[in-house]
C-alpha cells in the first residue's frame, strides 16, 4: 500500500507530464484555483460536462459529414464549440486540432467538395484522438488524486 | 458623474455588496465556468442560454411584464458572449443599449477570438469592456474593479 507521499509524488509526476506534453494548459490550473472547501468537486464536474458535451458534438459532426449534401456551416458551428469548451478547461491539443479543423474549411472552394469532405473527415478523426487521449488522462488524473484523498492526503496544487 | 461612483449609474439604485450579474453563453462549460468566477467575486449570478432569454430575463421578451419590479432592478451587470448562434452578443448589446429601461446597466463582451474590428464595433456601441476567452479569476477582479469601483 502507497504511502500518502508516494501517492502524491505519482499525482504530480502524472500531471506535470500532462502540462509537458501539451495535452492541458494554464487553464487547467486556473479551473484548480476555482476548487475550495466550498466547492470540492469542480474540476471533476466541469470536465465531466466537457467529456458528455464533446461526445455530443463528435456525434454531430459524424453525423454532418456523412451526409448527402454536406452542411459546411453546421460543421463549423460544432467545431468552434468544441474549440470553446476545450479552451475553457485547458485541453491545449484538442483546441489545437479544432483550430485546423476550423482552418481547412475556410479554404473550401466549390470545385473541391469531395476533397474537402475527405479533409474534413480526416480532420474530424484527429479531434476524436485527441479528445479520447486527454479523456483518459484526465480519467486516470482523477483517479490518483482520489487514491491520494483516500489515503488521507490532500492534493499538493499548484504543481 | 463627476465624483460620485458607478453605483448610481445602476438600474434599481444602490446595490449591496453582491452585485447581480446576468451572464449569457450558448456554451454549457463557459456558462458554468462564469459562473463559478463570478461567484468567487463575491456576486450573484443568473445564466443564460441565448440572447433572446437574456432578453425575456431582462422583461424585453415578447411577454411584456411589468419587468421594472422583477428582475430588471436587480441586474448590475450584464456579461455576454459574442458569438452566438441566432442572437449574437453585439445584437443583444444594441437591443439592452436601445431600451430605455436597461441602456444603463453595463454591457461586457467576451470572445475567444481577439478581432480589432469586432472590439471597437462593441466599444462603439457602447460595451463597457472586451474580454478575451478564456476568463481567469484575475479578469473577473479587474472586472469588478473597474465597473465597481471597488477598493482591494
Amino acid at each position: 500500500m502507497d504511502s500518502v507521499v508516494q501517492l502524491q509524488r505519482q499525482l504530480v509526476d502524472y500531471t506535470v507530464q500532462l502540462f509537458n506534453e501539451g495535452l492541458l494548459d494554464d487553464q487547467f490550473n486556473q479551473l484548480q484555483q476555482l476548487q475550495d472547501e466550498s466547492n470540492p468537486d469542480f474540476v471533476v464536474e466541469v470536465v465531466t460536462l466537457f467529456f458528455e458535451d464533446s461526445e455530443r458534438l463528435l456525434d454531430e459532426l459524424a453525423k454532418a459529414l456523412e451526409q448527402q449534401s454536406v452542411d459546411y456551416t453546421k460543421i463549423d458551428a460544432h467545431v468552434h464549440q468544441l474549440k470553446g469548451s476545450s479552451s475553457s478547461i485547458g485541453a491545449q491539443r484538442v483546441q489545437k486540432v479544432c483550430i485546423d479543423f476550423r482552418n481547412f474549411c475556410e479554404e473550401r472552394n466549390i470545385e473541391g467538395q469531395v476533397y474537402l469532405q475527405l479533409t474534413c473527415q480526416k480532420c474530424l478523426h484527429q479531434v476524436k484522438r485527441e479528445y479520447s487521449l486527454v479523456k483518459t488522462k484526465l480519467e486516470t488524473l482523477f483517479k490518483l488524486e482520489q487514491k491520494v484523498l483516500a489515503a488521507g492526503g490532500s492534493i499538493p496544487w499548484p504543481m | 458623474m463627476a465624483g460620485g461612483s458607478m453605483e448610481n449609474a445602476m438600474v434599481g439604485g444602490g446595490y449591496t455588496d453582491e452585485p447581480h450579474v446576468l451572464a449569457v453563453d450558448d456554451n454549457l462549460i463557459d456558462r458554468k465556468l462564469v459562473e463559478r468566477l463570478l461567484k468567487n467575486s463575491s456576486c450573484k449570478v443568473t445564466t443564460a442560454e441565448n440572447g433572446l432569454r437574456a432578453l425575456e430575463y431582462l422583461g424585453l421578451g415578447d411577454e411584456k411584464r411589468t419587468a421594472l419590479e422583477d428582475n430588471v432592478s436587480k441586474v448590475n451587470l450584464i456579461i455576454t458572449d459574442y458569438c452566438m448562434p441566432g442572437m449574437t452578443g453585439y445584437e443583444l448589446l444594441k437591443k439592452i443599449k436601445e431600451s430605455s429601461s436597461l441602456k444603463e446597466i453595463p454591457v461586457v463582451i467576451m470572445s475567444s477570438e481577439n478581432i480589432p474590428t469586432r472590439i471597437n464595433k462593441c466599444l462603439e456601441e457602447g460595451a463597457q469592456m472586451f474580454m478575451l476567452k478564456p476568463l481567469k479569476q484575475s479578469d473577473v477582479v479587474k472586472l469588478r474593479c473597474n465597473l465597481m469601483n471597488c477598493r482591494s
